[in-house]
C-alpha cells in the first residue's frame, strides 16, 4: 500500500471543496442553508446527523495537539455515515497525521506548515495496524484469520 | 508465553524508525521539547534528574530468559549496569542518552520487546497477577485476554491523545495480587452460570493526587465484547473528560464528578452504538493467542517433601514460596528489597543469574511483580534448595516478602525529577531498623509503601503503612498514612496527624508497629487490627 | 545568586550555564542575575539545552551551592548511590548535599 509519491497538498479527496466559511455548530443549526461546520472540542457531533444531506465540510479544532477530542468526533461522524469532507484544523503536527487519517479526516489545515515529503513518510511508516478504525484499513486481527 | 508473528514484529519495527526519525529531527533542532515531548514519552523516554530515563514495557508482568539477557546487555552498554523493576511490572534504566536511545529500541525490538506507550498519557502497560497460569485460585489464566487488549490499545488511533494517562489491570481470581480496583479500568474474569466466560468492570480506580477505588461499573460483560467495550469507556472519557487541569483530567475524576451509576449508563448508551462498527476482535484471535499459554509440560508424580533442615533456608520457603496448582510444584517469589538495598533495583549479573533461574527451572519465565519483586512461577519443589543457593549467593535470598523490610518504594528525589523527597533512604533505614528478621516474623505481614511525592508511584495509598514526601519550606517531610490496602479488600490510607523528618518518620512507625503488637488479637495483622480499632490509638501511640 | 541548570539535549546529562557555555560541573556555573530567562529561552531555542530553569544558590569557596536538595542532588548524583556521583574520587563531593 505504499505510496511514494508526494502529495501536492493535505487533502485527499477528488471532489471540490466546499466554498462556504465553516460556521459554528449553534449557527449550522440555525442556517439551513449553510454547509460547512466548524466544531470544537466540546461540541456534539451527534446533533449534525439530521443534517448530513447538505453538509459538505466538517473542520474540527485542535486547540492544543495534546487534546485529542477531535479524534472521537471525527471517528463519530464517519461512523454516523458521513462522508463528506473532514477536515483537522489547527495545532496539527505530522506525527499525528496517521492516526487522524485512520479516524476519518481526508484534509489538514496545520498552523505551521507540514513539510510534504516529510507527512507522506509518515503516513506510510507502518503497514499493519491492530484495530479496526475510519479508514479501509483491515485489523491485524483480521488477516491473520483470512 | 507470546510470541510476536510478522505482523507484529513490523509493528514493533515499524515503531523503532519512526521513533528514529523523531530523535533525529529533535537533535537537528526541528523540534522543541514541547512538540518532542509527547513524542518521546510514548516511546517511554522521560527527562529525570540526572538524565533521560527509559522505561521499558514488560507487558502483563511476563518475560522470558532471552529477554532478560538483553535487559542486562542494555544495562552494560548503554547505562550504568543496573534497572530497576517498578511498580507496574516493567523496566526503567536511569541514565539514557538520547542519542542511543534508537538503537536501544531496536535491540529490544530483536527480542520481541518494547517501550510503547509506557509513559505520557497514553493507555499504558496492561497489568495481570503475576502467579497467573500457577495459582490453584484463578478461573484461568488472564493473561491471553492482557495480550489481546494490548495489542487493540497499542497505536489506538482515537485514543492516542487522551485526557491523561490510562492503566488496565487484570486478575483472575478472587484473591487479587494484581490491585485492580486501584487501576483506571479493573477486570476481573469470572465464570456465568452457564459457563460464558466474562469480565467485572470496574473503572474510576486509581491513586496519584486524588486516589479512588473503582467503581463496578458491570457485573458482568461477555468477554468477546471486551473492546467495543473498552472503546466505549475510553470514548465517554476521551470526549467528557476535564482538559482544563492536569490534575482533575484522569477517568476517576469524571467517574467521581459524574457518579458511578450515569457513568455507567453513558458507557452503556456509547457502546450500544459502538457495536454497529464491529470492531470486537473475534475469538478465533483469542484462541490464537491463549494457545501461547497453554501449561507447561509439567512433569507428573513428583514429591511435595521438601527437606527444611537449613533454618535459612527454611525460613525462605516460609516467606516467599506460595502454592502451586500442580502437585511437586511451588511459586517463587524473589525479594528485591535486601536489608539495606534499593528496593526493585538489580544489577546487570543479577538479571543474568535470574534469566539463568527463569531458563533452567521456571520453564523459561518469570513475572516481575507491581511490588517491585519478581516471581519464578513453576519452579519444582526439589529445586527450590539449589534456586535458594544461587540466589544467597547473589545477595536476592531474603526472606521477607510481605514483612515490613519488604518495601515498596518509588525512585524518588534521588532520580526523579517531580519527587519532594528522597525515598531510598527511607526505606533503608527502616529495613535496617526492622532487620532482625524474628521481629519481623512477629510483626507479621505488614505492606509498606513509600512515596516521594503525591504522583503516589510508590503507592503510598494502597500501604497498610504508606509514607508519603512533602516539601516543607524546602526541607524534606514526611506524611504517615494508615489502613490502606490493594487487594480485593481495596482500600486507602488516611493521614493520621502532621508529618515527621526521615528519622522522626521511622520512629513514627516503630510506634505504631509497637502499638499494634501491643492491642493485637491473635492472627491479626496490622491491617486488621488498625480496621478493627480505628485511627485514634494509633494517633495517640504516635504523637505521644 | 541565580543560575540554569538543565540536561543536555542529545545526551541528558546536567548542565550549567557558565556565562559563555554548559558545564557539567556546578562550580563552574555563574550568577546570572535577571537575565535567566533570557539566556534560558535563547539557549533552548537553539536546542544547546533542554528544559533549562532558573535556581538560587549560594556562593562558597568551593562554588555555588544550590538552595535547594534538589538541585544538590542533581550536581552531585544520587545519594544511595555514591559510586554513581559526578566527583566519585572526591569524597567531600556528597556531604553537603543533605
Amino acid at each position: 500500500m505504499s505510496e511514494t509519491a508526494i502529495p501536492s497538498s493535505l487533502r485527499f479527496r477528488d471532489d471540490e471543496p466546499a466554498d462556504e466559511p465553516a460556521v459554528s455548530l449553534d449557527a449550522f443549526l440555525d442556517q439551513p442553508e449553510a454547509v460547512s461546520v466548524r466544531i470544537e472540542g466540546g461540541d456534539d457531533v451527534r446533533l449534525l446527523e439530521p443534517a448530513f444531506a447538505r453538509l459538505k465540510l466538517v473542520e474540527v479544532d485542535f486547540p492544543r495537539f495534546r487534546d485529542g477530542r477531535g479524534y472521537s468526533s471525527a471517528r463519530i461522524l464517519r461512523e454516523m455515515g458521513y462522508h463528506g469532507e473532514l477536515k483537522a484544523v489547527g495545532d496539527v503536527l505530522v506525527d499525528q497525521l496517521l492516526f487522524m487519517r485512520r479516524c476519518g479526516f481526508d484534509s489538514f489545515a496545520p498552523n505551521a506548515p507540514i513539510d510534504l515529503a516529510v507527512a507522506v513518510r509518515a503516513l506510510n511508516q507502518y503497514d499493519f495496524v491492530y484495530q479496526q478504525a475510519a479508514d479501509a484499513r483491515v485489523p491485524v486481527w483480521k488477516l491473520r484469520h483470512g | 508465553m507470546y510470541r510476536y508473528d510478522k505482523y507484529d514484529q513490523a509493528i514493533v519495527d515499524a515503531r523503532v524508525e519512526e521513533f528514529r526519525d523523531q530523535v533525529a529531527r529533535r537533535i537537528a533542532g526541528e523540534m522543541n521539547d514541547d512538540q518532542f515531548k509527547p513524542l518521546r514519552l510514548k516511546n517511554g523516554l522521560y527527562l529525570q534528574l540526572h538524565a533521560y530515563m527509559l522505561r521499558i514495557a514488560i507487558p502483563y508482568g511476563t518475560i522470558d530468559s532471552r529477554q532478560l539477557r538483553v535487559l542486562a546487555h542494555i544495562a552494560r552498554k548503554y547505562d550504568r549496569g543496573y534497572g530497576h523493576f517498578t511498580t507496574r511490572q516493567n523496566m526503567q534504566f536511569n541514565w539514557i542518552k538520547l542519542e542511543d536511545a534508537p538503537d536501544i529500541l531496536a535491540e529490544l525490538a530483536k527480542v520481541e520487546m518494547h517501550a510503547i506507550q509506557t509513559s505520557g498519557e497514553s493507555i499504558r502497560n496492561i497489568s495481570a497477577d503475576q502467579f497467573a497460569g500457577a495459582a490453584a485460585d484463578e478461573i484461568c489464566d488472564p493473561r491471553p485476554w492482557a495480550e489481546l487488549i494490548r495489542q487493540f490499545t497499542t497505536f489506538h488511533p482515537e485514543f492516542s491523545y487522551l485526557p491523561r494517562k490510562f492503566k488496565i489491570g487484570l486478575t483472575a481470581s478472587d484473591n487479587d495480587r494484581a490491585a485492580i480496583k486501584l487501576h483506571d479500568v479493573g477486570l476481573q474474569i469470572v465464570r456465568a452460570a452457564d459457563g460464558e466466560m466474562g469480565f467485572r468492570v470496574f473503572v474510576g480506580g486509581g491513586m496519584g493526587r486524588s486516589p479512588f477505588v473503582a467503581s463496578l461499573v458491570r457485573e458482568f460483560l461477555p468477554a468477546g465484547s471486551i473492546c467495543s467495550y473498552l472503546e466505549a469507556i475510553l470514548r465517554v472519557w476521551n470526549r467528557h473528560g476535564r482538559r482544563d487541569n492536569i490534575h482533575k483530567q484522569r477517568i476517576k475524576i469524571l467517574v467521581h464528578d459524574l457518579g458511578a451509576t450515569e457513568f455507567a449508563r453513558q458507557v452503556e448508551e456509547e457502546w450500544r452504538t459502538l457495536q454497529r462498527n464491529d470492531d470486537d476482535i473475534g475469538l478465533a484471535e483469542y484462541d490464537r493467542i491463549a494457545a501461547y499459554f497453554e501449561p507447561p509440560l509439567f512433569e507428573r508424580g513428583l514429591s511435595d517433601e521438601l527437606d527444611l533442615s537449613d533454618p535459612r533456608f527454611a525460613a525462605w520457603v516460609e516467606r516467599n514460596v506460595d502454592a502451586h496448582k500442580q502437585p511437586g510444584y511451588a511459586i517463587a517469589t524473589i525479594s528485591l528489597k535486601p536489608i539495606g538495598g534499593i528496593p526493585g533495583d538489580v544489577s546487570a549479573d543479577q538479571i543474568d543469574l535470574l534469566a539463568d533461574l527463569a531458563e533452567d527451572f521456571s520453564f523459561d519465565e518469570l513475572r516481575p511483580t507491581h511490588a517491585q519483586n519478581v516471581v519464578l512461577p513453576h519452579v519444582r519443589k526439589a529445586d527450590l534448595y539449589t534456586i535458594w543457593q544461587k540466589l544467597d549467593a547473589a545477595g536476592l535470598a531474603t526472606a521477607n516478602l510481605d514483612l515490613i523490610s519488604e518495601t515498596i518504594a518509588c525512585p524518588g528525589l534521588d532520580y526523579c525529577s517531580l519527587a519532594n523527597t528522597r525515598s531510598i533512604p527511607l526505606a533503608q533505614k527502616i529495613s535496617e531498623r526492622f532487620a532482625d528478621p524474628a521481629r519481623q516474623l512477629d510483626i507479621g505481614e505488614l505492606k509498606l509503601k513509600i512515596s516521594g511525592c503525591i504522583n503516589a508511584c510508590g503507592h503510598h495509598h494502597a500501604g497498610h503503612i504508606g509514607v508519603l514526601g512533602v516539601d516543607r519550606k524546602g526541607t524534606e517531610n514526611f506524611q504517615l498514612l494508615l489502613g490502606g490496602s490493594g487487594a480485593e479488600d481495596a482500600s486507602l490510607g488516611k493521614i493520621v496527624g502532621p508529618g515527621f523528618s526521615e528519622d522522626g518518620v521511622v520512629d513514627a512507625i516503630e510506634r505504631a508497629v509497637e502499638k499494634y503488637r501491643a492491642i493485637r488479637t491473635p492472627g491479626e495483622r496490622f491491617l486488621d487490627t488498625y480496621r478493627r480499632v480505628g485511627v485514634e490509638p494509633f494517633k495517640e501511640a504516635i504523637y505521644v | 545568586m541565580k543560575l540554569i541548570t538543565g540536561n543536555h539535549l542529545s545526551e541528558g546529562h546536567v548542565i550549567w550555564w557558565t556565562g559563555d557555555g554548559w558545564s557539567r560541573h556546578v562550580e563552574h556555573a555563574v550568577d546570572v542575575g535577571d537575565k535567566g530567562e533570557h539566556i534560558a529561552q535563547t539557549e533552548a531555542t537553539a536546542c544547546r539545552v533542554n528544559n533549562p530553569y532558573i535556581i538560587d544558590a549560594q556562593p562558597s569557596p568551593n562554588g555555588p551551592v544550590p538552595n535547594h536538595i534538589k538541585e544538590r542532588i542533581r550536581a552531585t548524583g544520587p545519594t544511595v548511590r555514591p559510586d554513581l556521583i559526578l566527583q566519585p574520587a572526591d569524597q567531600s563531593a556528597g556531604s553537603y548535599v543533605i
